[in-house]
């Protein structure tokens, strides 16, 4: 168990730098989630944190050491890659005893702990087995289970589900986040799927470009995102985003400034009847919901989510959209949260 | 999965496999026919008759002391060059594999001595251990060490195994650097993470994972050793002195174009393919096996 701290952290290759001063500090036990598109760093930075990359500058704490200068085994930390890294020649048993082998740990006590780690995983039956003869889900587990048995302070997690089809995905999910409150192990994980991000996270970071552009609890993040990147990243569809402002008496904005307003808090009224009009282009009906794809008056692309039992308008009708002014977030021309 | 080509025209694939198998049977079958039957045969002093014996050349092989030797020879030789010239391009190529830039450039330079003919090969390195001009052994003089390789067999055995690995050891560096850097990177991170020193991830995940490579340079190693170190010796030492350098393969050329007994150079030409042969299915038989993950 353990906390984490990250100050200042930076990272270049040569002349590029990748990573441009990352702060952040976690908890023991708590289960942080770096999110962000393709590119942005979110395995550099975790790679820092193993030790499989050096540090250009700033210092990463865990526990109370700085462990910058440490290698891998020696931070006290287990990780499970994207692509599993199993050792395809060992069986099962002995890739997830391999850690504690070195460790030197007593033969009955790997023996005990490498089966507790399987029972859990439910791997009990594939203990013989190489990891060629399992399929990408047993797989996954059994790159768990290594990263289990060795009762580490700290787990790190490199997109370790995107190469599971979407149905398995949501199950080891789940399994996922519920062996980490059993562990209580302290765990970062990075992935570039929002949705992941937004369930699995006690706190997340929303990284862009090598920046940390927030650091917040998923429904901290989602209703109060600090950037326009962060409310376009998280929320499915994303927040639409419209050049004008809308609210009565406000003048125009300033230039390059936008208004944020997330498609859950529009509704449908009569022409007339709400702040704007809009034309609906088409309509995607989801079954819970729907969603209503169209063009305001001044050009800008809106989408309105409503309930899945709504009868649907139309392609084309003009239907007015009800808002609440306080639900309008705006953002300066630097993509920065303002207030008003 | 099996890929299985199916051809329409009956004819088709024996004419595209007619060349190769015109060459084999021209460069191999033949001869090797050539050779089983004239080792049943022995020519008179003046080489106008020749005399049917049956085994007796084979008798005769066993019985000499020094084929016996020779064969003796043949394995020190062979294990000495099979051995230094792979772990020799193995360790290279671990380091190649360390460094990313400029790795091209030592690959480059790793692979000219592939390129030497074995004959220029055994010429550069009697020019180098020449006791009389060569600079290493004159250097090896300065130090107090009397190098002379045509009096003293450690010695002319030491200089064609260095020669012969040296050659190789190109061959081998460019197998161990693919195999190396066909092994997932993440796979030694996550030794590393798991607590493995580096000589210990080496030990565990990447000479095992590297096995098949190791076997197959193995094989083609050893068949190196026996046949084609030729030149080298040829160069060197011409077998001496005193036959310590005189590999099967050797003796083969030595009794038969020097010696002009056509009949028991054929004989041991005809026990050299059987050994290799049996060497072979020995290697494919019990190591191919272990390699397998
Ligand atoms: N060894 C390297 N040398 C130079 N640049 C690198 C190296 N590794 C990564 N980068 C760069 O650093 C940036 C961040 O890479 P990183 O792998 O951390 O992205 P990521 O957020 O994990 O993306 P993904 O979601 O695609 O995995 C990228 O722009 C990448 O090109
Ligand atoms: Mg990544």
């Amino acid at each position: 168990m353990a906390e984490i701290k990250l100050e200042a952290i930076r990272k270049s290759y040569g002349r590029t730098e990748v990573i441009h001063g990352i702060d952040a500090e976690i908890s023991d036990g708590e289960f942080i989630v770096i999110v962000g598109p393709s590119g942005c760093g979110k395995s550099t930075l975790l790679r820092m944190v193993a030790g499989l990359e050096t540090i250009t500058s700033g210092d990463i704490h865990i526990g109370d050491r700085v462990v910058n200068k440490l290698e891998p085994r020696e931070r006290d930390i287990a990780m499970v890659f994207q692509n599993y890294a199993l050792y395809p020649h060992m069986s099962v048993f002995d890739n997830m005893a391999y850690g504690l082998k070195i460790a030197n740990v007593p033969k009955a006590e790997i023996q005990a702990r490498v089966a507790e780690a399987a029972r859990m995983l439910e791997l009990e039956p594939y203990l013989d087995r190489k990891p060629r003869q399992l399929s990408g889900g047993q797989r996954q587990r059994v790159a768990m289970g290594r990263a289990i048995v060795r009762k580490p302070a700290v787990f790190l997690f490199d997109e370790p589900l995107s190469n599971l089809d979407a149905k398995l995905r949501v199950q080891m999910r789940l399994e996922i986040k519920a062996l980490q409150r059993k562990l209580g192990v302290t765990a970062l994980y990075v992935t570039h799927d929002q949705v992941e991000a937004m369930t699995l996270a006690d706190r997340m970071i929303v990284m862009n470009g090598g920046v940390a552009e927030q650091i917040g609890a998923p429904l901290d993040v989602y209703a109060n995102p600090a950037t326009l990147f962060v409310a376009g990243f998280i929320g499915s569809p994303p927040m639409n985003v419209l050049s004008h402002d809308i609210r009565p008496g406000r003048g125009a904005l300033d230039p390059g400034a936008v208004i944020g307003v997330r498609p859950e808090h529009i509704d449908l009224v009569a022409p007339g009847a709400g702040l704007i009009d809009f034309d609906v282009a088409f309509c995607e009906p989801l079954g819970a919901e729907t969603l209503v794809h169209g063009v305001t008056a001044a050009g800008d692309k809106l989408v309105v989510r409503i309930d899945g039992e709504v009868k649907l308008p139309a392609d084309g009708t003009r239907i007015g959209l009800s808002i609440d002014p306080a639900r309008i977030l705006t953002f300066d021309a630097s993509g920065r949260r303002t207030e008003t | 999965m099996e890929k299985r080509v199916v051809f329409d025209n009956r004819w088709l694939p024996y004419l595209l496999l007619a060349p190769q198998l015109l060459v084999t049977f021209v460069f191999f079958f033949w001869p090797a026919g050539q050779a089983i039957y004239q080792s049943a045969f022995i020519p008179d002093p003046f080489g106008l008759k020749t005399q049917f014996v049956g085994l007796g050349n084979f008798e005769y092989l066993f019985g000499n002391r020094y084929y016996r030797e020779s064969f003796l020879t043949t394995a020190v030789f062979s294990v000495l060059v099979t051995v230094s010239a792979m772990s020799f391009a193995l360790w290279l190529a671990v380091l190649a594999d360390r460094v990313i830039k400029g790795s091209s450039a030592y690959r480059t330079l790793l692979i000219w001595p592939y390129a030497v003919a074995p004959a220029i090969a055994g010429v550069l390195w009697l020019f180098m251990f020449n006791p009389f001009t060569g600079i290493i052994a004159w250097m090896l003089a300065q130090l107090g060490y009397t190098w002379n390789h045509t009096l003293d067999g450690g010695q002319a055995m030491a200089l064609v195994v260095a020669a012969s690995a040296w050659k190789q050891i190109s061959y081998n560096f460019l197998f161990f650097l693919a195999g190396l850097q066909a092994i997932p990177k993440s796979v030694i991170e996550a030794a590393a993470i798991d607590g493995a020193s580096f000589w210990r991830r080496f030990r565990t995940i990447v000479f095992p994972l590297l096995s098949p490579t190791t076997f197959f340079l193995l094989v083609v190693n050893i068949i190196y050793a026996f046949f084609d170190t030729f030149g080298v010796i040829h160069t060197i030492t011409k077998g001496g002195p005193e036959q310590s350098t005189t590999i099967l393969v050797y003796k083969v050329f030595s009794d038969g174009f020097v010696g002009q007994d056509l009949g028991s150079s054929a004989a041991q030409s005809v026990i050299l393919l059987g050994l290799v042969g049996i060497l072979t299915v020995v290697q494919f038989r019990y190591i191919e096996r272990r390699v397998h993950y």
